[in-house]
């Protein structure tokens, strides 16, 4: 297995039980607050809570939490910037160039300041981020939530060909729809439970 | 020349001053009369107490006592420095952050100077260590305090920046240093303004003092220089002191931001 999570307890209920294979994605909905997003930073370790969470069989505690968190990345739902300027948020800039005609967004967007970007710019920029690091789990908080449908029918493209190269994906989403077109395990968190749907 | 020696009636004299501020104060509505007369009460009976105390310490003058009223002067900035801040470190996260930010740069500064410059005999005398704290101390608590606020509200603030970089793998004391930065420059600021100010905009409090007590204006500002570049030291040990011992709490083994600590 991918990713085993074993008696993972924190404010957001709990104990919850699951493992995602490689190449295997798992959407969870729920209502607002029902501590989805809250279920994502407890597995990539932003959060306290109690119980074991491994990746390729090694246990997270065996791991440094920075090691951890590049393997098994967030994204959060509005995802934060650090610089002013988008381009230094990107020291790999060609690599991030790379990804950009695939999100619809032009290159020279880069040398524009945070502030002026869109919330969906933002957030594919975010994506981009995080995919730079390659890792293995990608943990997503409403990616698609502001977005229109055709950056929706991208990013979607672009999350297929990563579970078809073995990444494994859980999104939290709204949209059932979208759960069917990554061809995801359908979840329900509510009252502290996660349970198929 | 010897000091023109001051009699309780020249300041009562001098207290007829104060007396004019409450009189503006009702004439205009200020309603700060009774504020007025009750501070300067409190700073003619504060000072009149720590003359006496000073007095008997400097007879005595044992490291123990000396070292004991030091003790208590940095325990009172400490309190002072963690009640500032809007924002609360929990478990006395900011008592602990003040105490030991004050106390790093009082100690290091104030031996410092009592081990080079000053070199009384014996260096740890009453009559040179107790002063030179407590200046040390004004300062750091001042430098502590506005690092120490600048800190915890920019951490609230900046909460998704420094989450979304953990995020991808930074580590916590990288994401952390804009924080940092940012704090300390708040910290140190003001005693940079203070030098550049010295003698043509202000004359220092003590420097005036030594030169009414007889002084001679040059000697004066030899103590000046000293002070302020021991107080530069004091501010900024207190304001990296105070930034990184908070920043520490705000932290745990999984360099994870705990903003639950913080109320």
């Amino acid at each position: 297995m991918r990713l085993t999570a074993e008696g993972l307890t924190g404010s957001a209920g709990g104990p919850f039980d699951f493992s995602l294979g490689a190449g295997e994605a798992m959407a969870i909905t729920g209502p607002s607050g029902a501590g989805k997003s809250i279920l994502l930073r407890m597995i990539a370790d932003l959060d306290p809570h109690e119980g074991d969470v491994s990746l390729d069989g090694v246990a997270r505690a065996r791991m440094a939490a920075p090691a951890w968190r590049r393997r098994v990345a967030y994204l959060a739902a509005e995802p934060g910037w650090w610089h002013d300027e988008t381009a230094a948020h990107f020291p790999e800039r060609a690599r991030a160039e790379a990804l950009m005609p695939d999100l619809a967004l032009e290159v020279k967007l880069l040398d524009q300041p945070v502030h002026r970007l869109s919330t969906g710019e933002r957030m594919r920029l975010a994506l981009i981020r995080i995919l730079l690091n390659e890792p293995a789990v990608l943990l997503l908080d409403e990616p698609t939530g502001a977005l229109d449908p055709h950056a929706t029918e991208l990013v979607e493209g672009i999350l297929l060909d990563r579970l078809r190269a073995g990444v494994s994906v859980m999104i939290v989403t709204h949209d059932m729809a979208q759960a069917g077109r990554l061809g995801a395990r359908r979840y329900h968190l509510a009252a502290g439970v996660l349970s198929p749907a | 020349m010897s000091p023109i020696l001051l009699t309780p009636v020249d300041l009562l004299v001098a207290s007829s001053l104060v007396v004019l501020d409450a009189v503006v104060s009702v004439w205009l509505g200020l309603r700060l009369h009774k504020q007025v007369l009750v501070a300067a009460v409190r700073c003619a009976v504060q000072l009149v107490l720590v003359g006496y105390v000073l007095r008997y310490v400097f007879a005595i003058d044992t490291p123990a006592l000396t070292l004991g009223l030091i003790l208590l002067m940095v325990a009172i900035a400490g309190r002072e420095v963690a009640a500032r801040p809007e924002r609360r470190l929990v478990r006395y996260g900011n008592q602990i952050a003040g105490l030991s930010a004050v106390a790093l740069a009082t100690f290091v500064t104030a031996t410092f100077a009592l081990a080079t410059a000053l070199r009384p005999h014996p260096w740890y005398a009453a009559r040179y260590a107790i002063p030179l704290a407590g200046i040390m101390l004004g300062n750091a608590l001042n430098a502590a305090s506005l690092s120490l606020d600048a800190l915890l509200s920019g951490v609230m603030r900046e909460r998704s920046a420094i989450e979304a970089q953990l995020a991808l793998g930074v580590r916590f004391g990288e994401a952390t240093k804009p924080l940092i930065r940012a704090a300390v420059r708040r910290g140190i600021l003001p005693i940079i303004n203070v030098m550049s100010a010295a003698g043509i905009v202000t004359l220092p409090g003590i420097m005036t003092g030594q030169i009414l007590a007889g002084l001679s204006p040059i000697e004066a500002v030899k103590y000046q220089i000293l002070l302020m570049f021991l107080l530069a030291g004091a501010t900024g040990i207190a304001a990296v002191g105070a930034a990184y011992f908070a920043t520490a709490r705000l932290t745990d083994g999984r360099e994870r931001l705990r903003v639950d600590r913080l109320v």
